[in-house]
């Protein structure tokens, strides 16, 4: 967003943070730092960062950094919480606003585009600093190019650990039991053999049985 | 009470999968030998909630105030935090709406705790109550129990359960006027609105092909508009097709673009996940093209080919080329 070159947003001095499920990004004018907090997965148990215990660490980490603007995803792929913007936002005192596809700086603040159900959108307003947790295809990610390789290779990239950040062991508020693949709650036809029968055998069913072509 | 519900409106109309969670919400109290309450938010809903005092609730409260006409996730958390204090409930179920997804990871935080979000069914054993959610975009269940202090709250995937099962009954309103000041509500919503009038109207279309990110390339997408061409379908996408431009949005389906119900529906290199889902499942016949065996999409498939898309496709327009 800070190297938008003819987009409304123009960012004066705020630094944004962009957090990713454990690693963080921080710029200000273009990347110009990182953090990675990474728990010792030797000497801790992973499961009892559940999100809130996740994001504790993430806000320690940026409450020292004072950012005008974090912006973080929507839901990962994977653990797939979809919570980690919210939890930071009210960690850190900030307003926050998620499934966001555009972001236009104003003289008060900010005014954000929010993606709804059904195709529906809405404006928002608030003030900076805040948070946004950014939806899918707000932008493509672009190659760097070899410039900017070479120069994020300079950029220091501060290693954080939780005992770093917080003093107390991380207290979940959920556990996860058990993982398992679903039991299927359907019977599907499934046609197998080399591609030209399975095709034959679908269209004849689509034609004969199901009657839909 | 212990299970409290929190029903979602926008301008005096439901959210309709609110009342899947109060349904949900009934079956859990039976099930705990518990009872339930529902609360209803907004200003001038009394309507709404005189609708919920028909139900088989232990209470409804009517919670208004003027900040409270329009959704913000700061004028939610603070009436829910006040209304959870209230009424002390172990359980708060919510509807896995966007509106939720927005405010209520916030409100957990703000009571120190983890909201279970995406539950698809939950179960009751000695330990008490085990909730089920989906990991990995459906393609694997996690099972998941509270291990920290009441309130515990979980939001409830679309289609998880049947409003259709809700019992009816009678329920005291109560009214609840949450103490929020002007200054609490940090962000200012505006209208909701929609881009331009869309072009194309999938939700009448009678059989629709759609392509999903199994296509890799966006000169493939040719192939798979061939195939909509030789049935006489309309092109259909999953979002990681429409997000990088391959297709116009208008094409998208799922809880942020279209919601469909053709005769037929073929999902090609889609992997099924809930967001796709809820915008296609009810269509009449379900077929599925994908690499995967174990791909969510072939839950909700009649009919299914395991196989490459790049082999399938072509073989599909030949044969349709052949008369009946
Ligand atoms: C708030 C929110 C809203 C969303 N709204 C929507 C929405 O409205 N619509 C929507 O679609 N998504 C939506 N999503 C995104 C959704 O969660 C999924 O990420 C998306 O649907 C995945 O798209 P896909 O199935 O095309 O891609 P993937 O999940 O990547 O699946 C690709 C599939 O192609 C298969 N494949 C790969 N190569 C081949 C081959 N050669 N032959 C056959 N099969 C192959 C793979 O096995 C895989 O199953 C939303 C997400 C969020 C968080």
């Amino acid at each position: 967003m800070a190297e938008k070159p003819r987009g409304q947003l123009q960012v004066q001095a705020p630094r944004e943070v962009l957090v990713e499920r454990g690693r963080f990004y921080h710029r200000s004018h273009g990347p110009d730092g990182a953090f990675e907090i990474a728990p010792d997965i030797e000497a801790e148990d992973p499961g009892a960062y559940d999100p809130l215990a996740a994001a504790r660490l993430m806000a320690a980490a940026l409450r020292a950094e004072a950012p005008d603007l974090v912006l973080t995803g929507l839901q990962s792929d994977d653990l797939g919480y979809g919570q980690t913007g919210p939890i930071l936002a009210e960690l850190l005192g900030l307003p926050h606003a998620t499934l966001i596809m555009e972001v236009e700086k104003l003289d008060s603040g900010i005014r954000v585009k929010r993606e709804l159900e059904d195709g529906w959108f809405q404006h928002v307003e608030m003030p900076l600093p805040a948070l946004l947790a950014i939806q899918s295809g707000i932008s493509r990610l672009r190659y760097a190019t070899l410039m900017g390789i070479k120069k994020a290779k300079t950029k220091e990239v501060k290693r954080l650990t939780p005992a770093e950040l917080s003093g107390d062991a991380p207290v979940a508020s959920i556990r996860l039991e058990r993982v398992y693949l679903p039991e299927r709650a359907k019977h599907t036809q499934l046609f197998e053999g080399n591609a030209k029968e399975a095709a034959a055998r679908l269209v004849e069913k689509l034609r004969f049985e199901a009657r839909v072509i | 009470m212990s299970i409290l519900t929190v029903m979602e409106q926008r301008g005096g109309a439901w959210n309709r999968m609110s009342f899947e969670t109060l349904a949900a919400a009934q079956q859990l109290a039976k099930e705990l030998k518990t009872t339930a309450g529902a609360a209803v938010l907004g200003q001038g809903v009394e309507a709404l909630a005189g609708e919920l005092a028909g139900k088989q609730l232990e209470k409804v409260f009517l919670v208004e105030h003027e900040l409270l006409k329009e959704y913000t996730p700061d004028g939610y958390t603070s009436a829910l935090r006040q209304l959870v204090a209230e009424v002390k409930p172990e359980y708060v179920l919510l509807p896995h709406t966007y509106q939720v997804r927005d405010f209520l990871p916030k409100l957990a935080t703000a009571l120190g705790t983890v909201a279970v979000s995406d539950v698809v069914a939950h179960r009751v054993d000695g330990g008490g109550l085990v909730l089920v959610r989906q990991m990995f975009q459906g393609k694997v269940n996690a099972d998941v129990r509270f291990t920290g202090a009441a309130p515990h709250f979980a939001s409830l995937q679309a289609g998880a359960y049947r409003a259709d099962q809700i019992v009816e009954g009678s329920a005291g309103v109560e009214k609840f006027t949450p103490a929020i000041a002007a200054g609490d509500v940090r962000t200012r919503p505006a209208e909701r609105f929609r881009e331009s009038a869309r072009a194309v109207d999938l939700s009448a279309a009678e059989l629709i092909v759609a392509v999903g990110r199994g296509i890799k390339e966006a000169e493939n997408i040719g192939l798979v508009q061939e195939l909509a061409h030789a049935m006489g379908a309309e092109l259909a996408a999953s979002r990681p097709i429409c997000d990088a431009g391959w297709l116009p949005m208008e094409r998208q389906v799922g809880s942020s673009g279209q919601t469909v119900g053709p005769k037929m529906y073929m999902a090609i290199g889609i992997s099924g996940a809930i967001q796709h889902l809820v915008g296609m499942k009810g269509s009449r016949t379900i077929v599925a093209i994908n690499k995967d065996p174990n791909a969510p999409i072939f839950e909700v498939a009649d009919y299914g080919i395991v196989g490459d898309l790049f082999q399938v496709v072509p073989e599909l327009i030949e044969a349709l080329k052949k008369p009946k």
